[in-house]
């Protein structure tokens, strides 16, 4: 019988959840580096016991553990990401130039085909590849040393890159973001890359159609359609129907295009989730409901799903890498939140029930669908 | 001094105290126990304490310039040896393993 298992990043530690397919009854392992920031963990899809997670922390820096039996026992490894020759300067948030440095590992992706692969998205940002199953961290510097490099500005959370989608169908095609650069995409594994942003409109940069500077929250694709990505930016829920060329709004009726997560139906691609947040001044649900809203249509028409989910004095946020959803028939859907809550929907999102309700905030949302 | 059997004939028994979070990751529960041949200094104990337990590489300096985190401090009999530098022999007590070596964490969070 299938199983999900849930992996979640907080900021205290990490939890696994682990349920049959009727994604009732759940066990909850944890915490797991107890005390560390977890940004984020991810199974390999060639090898599910094969997990990675970016452990950091303010005091002790960063590491990155590795888990060879589905995250029943841990081992640390490779935790240096030097950047390639002399790294230059980024613009710091006050416009002046600053020098490149790591702090974190934000976003982990296992490769599609090797449990060895992995790449890495850090702040301050960078793309990562191990070959090695994380034992050492190569950079694909092309990307940062791309010719907008020294115009890229951190967001509010730092210049991180947090978003890494692999192309099912090319190997050489990655697409990355970065706050708040924008995304960028490689045809050639990563030997060039080129800002991916037309049509993205952002009124807080002095051109506002700028080339690299737009603030790009998350990315999603369907794996069946990988020239069709989905973007939640700053403001604006964005789709592009050619791997990023040209994109164009579909916020359509959402009550606000602010928002963190984006994501895609496992069956349906051009069914998407979207957790609609109030503003960048105040990061909760709008009237202190928290809403995910569901578009059928790739777009432009949302209807709000509330059943099972507060819909009074609710105001917790969804980051940016907190939702994910299973491949089970039933699509389960999958978000966490800043006040510990983990949600999980068995049925596409018509209801909802809390995993779990007082973990500390949750940063990341991961599920495997297991055999 | 008294030489440590299945040591070099100058190694010397040096006690580490850690944070909890790394003594977690390193798998130690109390002290470090090391025996690092003479010189004793910040650096001859981070290097011993690193080779010993290769987790802890970059949790306690920086991989590269081996600059000290900024979050930890390095205190010895009641002293802040922190911004010492790393070469400089540690006190008496310390190579006699009357004390401590103490690497802390920032108060921080409240």
């Amino acid at each position: 019988m299938s199983q999900v298992r849930v992996l979640v990043g907080t900021r205290k530690g990490a939890f696994i959840l682990t349920s049959d397919a009727a994604r009732k009854n759940w066990d909850i392992a944890g915490p797991l580096f107890a005390g560390w920031e977890i940004y984020h963990l991810k199974g390999s899809p060639v090898d599910p016991n094969r997990i990675y997670a970016s452990q950091c922390s303010g005091w002790f820096g960063q590491l990155i553990q590795r888990s060879d039996d589905g995250g029943l026992t841990w081992n640390p490894v490779g935790n240096q990401f030097p950047y390639e020759g002399v790294p230059g300067t980024h613009q710091s948030h006050d416009g002046t130039a600053h020098p490149w440095a790591f702090k974190r590992v934000w976003h982990l992706e296992p490769s599609l085909t090797d449990p060895d692969t992995v790449y890495a998205g850090i702040e301050d940002a960078a793309l990562f590849r191990s070959t090695d199953g994380a034992h050492t961290w190569q950079e694909l510097s092309s990307l940062r040393r791309h010719g907008s490099g020294p115009l890229w500005q951190p967001g509010a959370g730092g210049l991180g890159l947090h978003t890494i989608l692999l192309d099912p169908s090319n190997p050489q095609r990655i697409f990355i973001a970065i706050s708040a650069a924008g995304a960028f995409r490689t045809d050639d594994g990563g030997l060039t890359w080129q800002p991916i942003n037309k049509g993205l409109h952002s009124t807080y940069l002095p051109n506002p159609e700028a080339e690299v500077g737009h603030c790009v929250h998350h990315m999603a694709m369907h794996p069946s359609r990988p020239g069709v990505l989905f973007m939640q930016k700053h403001w604006d829920v964005m789709r592009s129907d050619n791997a990023g060329e040209q994109w164009r709004e579909i916020s359509g009726n959402l009550p606000t295009d602010f928002g963190f997560v984006i994501d895609v139906h496992a069956h349906e691609p051009e069914t998407l989730y979207v957790v609609p947040i109030k503003s960048d001044g105040e990061h909760f649900p709008p009237d202190g409901k928290l809403r995910v809203y569901r578009s059928r249509s790739g777009g432009n028409e949302w209807e709000p799903l509330t059943n099972g989910l507060p819909q009074k004095d609710c105001y917790v946020n969804v980051l940016r890498d907190a939702m994910a959803v299973d491949s089970l028939d039933s699509c389960g859907i999958y978000f966490g939140t800043t006040g510990g809550q983990v949600y999980v929907s068995p049925d596409a999102g018509d209801n909802w029930a809390p995993i779990v309700r007082d973990l500390p905030a949750v940063l990341s949302v991961e599920v495997q669908t297991l055999p | 001094m008294t030489a440590l059997p299945g040591h070099p004939p100058d190694a010397l028994l040096i006690r580490v105290e850690l944070p909890a979070h790394l003594r977690t990751l390193a798998g130690i529960s109390g002290e470090a126990r090391l025996h690092i041949p003479r010189p004793i200094t910040q650096r001859t104990i981070l290097d011993t304490l690193e080779v010993r337990y290769p987790m802890l590489r970059g949790t306690i300096r920086d991989h590269s310039t081996h600059q000290r985190r900024p979050f930890l401090r390095f205190f010895a009999c009641e002293e802040d040896l922190s911004h010492q530098s790393p070469d400089t022999p540690l006190p008496e007590a310390i190579t006699t393993a009357a004390e401590p070596f103490l690497i802390i964490g920032a108060i921080a969070g409240g």
